[in-house]
């Protein structure tokens, strides 16, 4: 058996970690944002608003899939003014899959977030405040470095689940070797393929490495934010 | 002696200026009180409102109705509609838990305020608060592996870098076991004097106030029921039941004025007499408040020449407070108030009557070091 990957294993594995790091890094800001309004805010329309940010952890994920199609593709509302003001097509390439990705990750960001918010000790921003420093400040000096682990327990939580996201993915950009294919998207390709159990094989564990090096450097990272936050 | 003419002057500037209304809960709070500055203790028991009344200080929580002044800049006006936030306010504020940033360093905490005020406008050099508070050796170190004490200086130096107008300190000894708390009162004491920065200090611990305010404001269910210099409050009767039965007595302002090497006694100085006390290392002159727990001061109608007391003092009955107990408080005038606690059955028995004459004893190894505060707000200022 041969150990160097295929052009299209290769081209799988890259975007599949392109698309996971995209789908992280554009929702977190707005992951966060998001998990300080549920933590610190009382306003109406905040129990749509958890609800709506939990959609995607309880609806089959076709069915999200589906509706980004039908708001995001070139004559959706929201995708025909995408196209029209800034020029970007969404649909059927791998910036849709990002999106489709960080959807579905979004509640799991945003639960780990919150979370760690509410375990801030809010005493510590009152201290701030007395010392000068205004709401913003402190957010970025305090509260923020607080919840650095939260955050990246976040970011892990997401960038698992934006590797292992299928359903979504292949109902709004379909399957497009080298634009949409990520792993998942590949080896459920290659399963339809008569005789191709080894291929199939060869894409498991892929995917399982890559998980598991994920887990690993995630878990390195988080030892380093501990020890610099426990002193 | 005292000059009394320049004191008066001295104490009519008015430093805080506290008249607020708010509702916590279903907790009200009704608090007015001003200060000439120096340090003022708020005290009371615990729930009577006086984190409360701090957080309302700093900002932290809103009057519903009011003003609040310091050095004449209104940091809350209801009706100037004046509400400056907490972080324009400059009240410096040590909690009672420290409340350190677990991320920073001793030195980055120490600058978290300081950084944000202009350096023209810093009052108190980095390496003079370090100084002061001993904490050349902690700055690289994390929060987590401070003692106690060690975290309430930093907190105290935090908050002092910050250039408050005003600093809040609530109960920030009460964490602390006796050792730790010794170990930070000189602290606070020389933040008073060397400093000058007018402090608001809450407090259930009568030792504590008395050894370091100089104004008291009791406060009682949200409400400020006595306020004025530590010696006026301690004297009055009326408010024992809040400055507490076994630990009250009255506080003379004194001056130390010789020591008595071959005995180990130090003598005082209260201006209308002489207390000798156990030997106190303080230099000739040094201005120190002397609290006299009523307990300690017995009372006898002629002089008693044969007894060891060394300190006996001849005194007007000003007032009695006879309560149901087995004790009776005495008001008694010897040049400055001073309260004898004797029982009733010794009342009855001499016949006790306000104008009366009496003879005071109070047994020198009754006044220890925690009785004795250093400082004053008259003689201090003067």
């Amino acid at each position: 058996m041969n150990l160097s990957l295929t052009p299209i294993e290769i081209a799988a594995l890259a975007l599949s970690i392109k698309v996971a790091v995209a789908a992280v890094v554009v929702s977190l800001p707005f992951g966060i944002a998001v998990a300080w309004l549920l933590a610190r805010r009382e306003f109406p329309g905040k129990t749509l608003l958890d609800g709506l940010v939990h959609l995607p952890l309880i609806v089959p994920p076709v069915v999200v899939g589906y509706l980004l199609l039908v708001l995001l593709g070139r004559k959706g509302p929201l995708g025909a003014w995408l196209f029209d003001v800034f020029g970007v097509t969404v649909a059927f390439t791998w910036k849709g899959a990002a999106v489709a990705s960080g959807i579905m990750a979004f509640p799991l960001i945003v639960r780990a977030i919150r979370l760690s918010i509410e375990s801030v000790d809010r005493g510590l921003e009152a201290a701030a405040r007395t010392l000068g420093a205004g709401p913003v400040t402190v957010f970025v000096t305090i509260t923020l470095p607080l919840i650095a682990p939260g955050i990246l327990t976040g970011m892990i939580l997401g960038f698992a689940r934006s590797l292992g996201e299928f359903g979504a993915t292949i109902t709004f950009v379909s399957n497009i070797p080298g634009e949409t294919q990520t792993l998942p998207l590949a080896l459920y390709s290659v399963v339809q393929t008569p005789d191709a159990d080894a291929a199939a094989m060869r894409l498991v564990v892929i995917s399982v490495v890559l998980a598991l090096a994920a887990l690993l450097a995630s878990e390195v990272v988080a030892r380093r934010v501990r020890q610099r936050l426990r002193g | 002696m005292i000059d009394h003419a320049v004191l008066e002057n001295a104490t009519d500037e008015v430093v805080l200026d506290v008249d607020v209304t708010a509702r916590f809960g279903d907790f009200d709070l009704q608090a007015r009180f001003t200060t000439p500055g120096g340090l003022t203790a708020l005290f009371g028991r615990s729930g009577v409102g006086k984190t409360s009344l701090v957080n309302l200080l700093a900002g932290l929580a809103r009057p519903t109705a009011g003003h609040i002044r310091v050095g004449g800049v209104a940091l809350f006006d209801a009706a100037a509609g004046i509400d400056l936030p907490p972080e324009k306010r400059r009240v410096g504020y040590v909690f009672q838990d420290s409340r350190l940033f677990p991320h920073l360093s001793v030195g980055r905490n120490l600058t978290y305020g300081m950084n944000r005020v202009p350096p023209a406008e810093r009052r108190h050099g980095f390496d003079q608060v370090v100084d002061l508070l001993e904490l050349g050796g902690l700055l690289q170190r994390r929060p987590a592996g401070l003692s106690g004490g060690e975290k309430q200086r930093v907190a105290i130096g935090r908050a002092l870098l910050a250039s408050p107008r005003l600093l809040l300190m609530d109960e920030p000894l009460s964490a602390l076991d006796a050792a730790r708390k010794n170990e930070i009162m000189p602290f606070i004491e020389r933040l008073r004097d060397e400093m000058r920065v007018p402090i608001v200090y809450v407090s259930h611990a009568l030792d504590d106030v008395v050894r370091l305010a100089d104004i008291m404001v009791i406060l009682s269910d949200g409400r400020v029921v006595a306020s004025g210099e530590v010696e006026d409050i301690m004297s009055r009767l009326d408010l024992r039941p809040m400055t507490g039965r076994y630990e009250a007595g009255a506080v003379l302002a004194a001056v130390v004025i010789g020591a008595d090497e071959e005995s180990d006694l130090t003598e005082l100085s209260f201006g209308a007499g002489n207390l000798l006390v156990p030997r106190l290392d303080l230099p000739r002159g040094a201005p120190l408040r002397v609290r006299v727990r009523a307990r300690d001061v017995s009372l006898s109608l002629s002089r008693p020449d044969d007894s060891s007391v060394l300190n006996i003092f001849k005194g007007t009955i000003i007032a009695i407070e006879d309560s149901d107990g087995p004790y009776a408080d005495v008001l008694v005038n010897i040049g400055a108030p001073l309260i004898a606690r004797i029982t009733r059955k010794s009342l009855n028995r001499l016949a006790l009557r306000p104008g009366g004459i009496v003879f005071a004893s109070v047994k020198a190894s009754a006044i220890d070091r925690r009785s004795v505060g250093l400082g004053g707000t008259r003689l201090r200022r003067h």
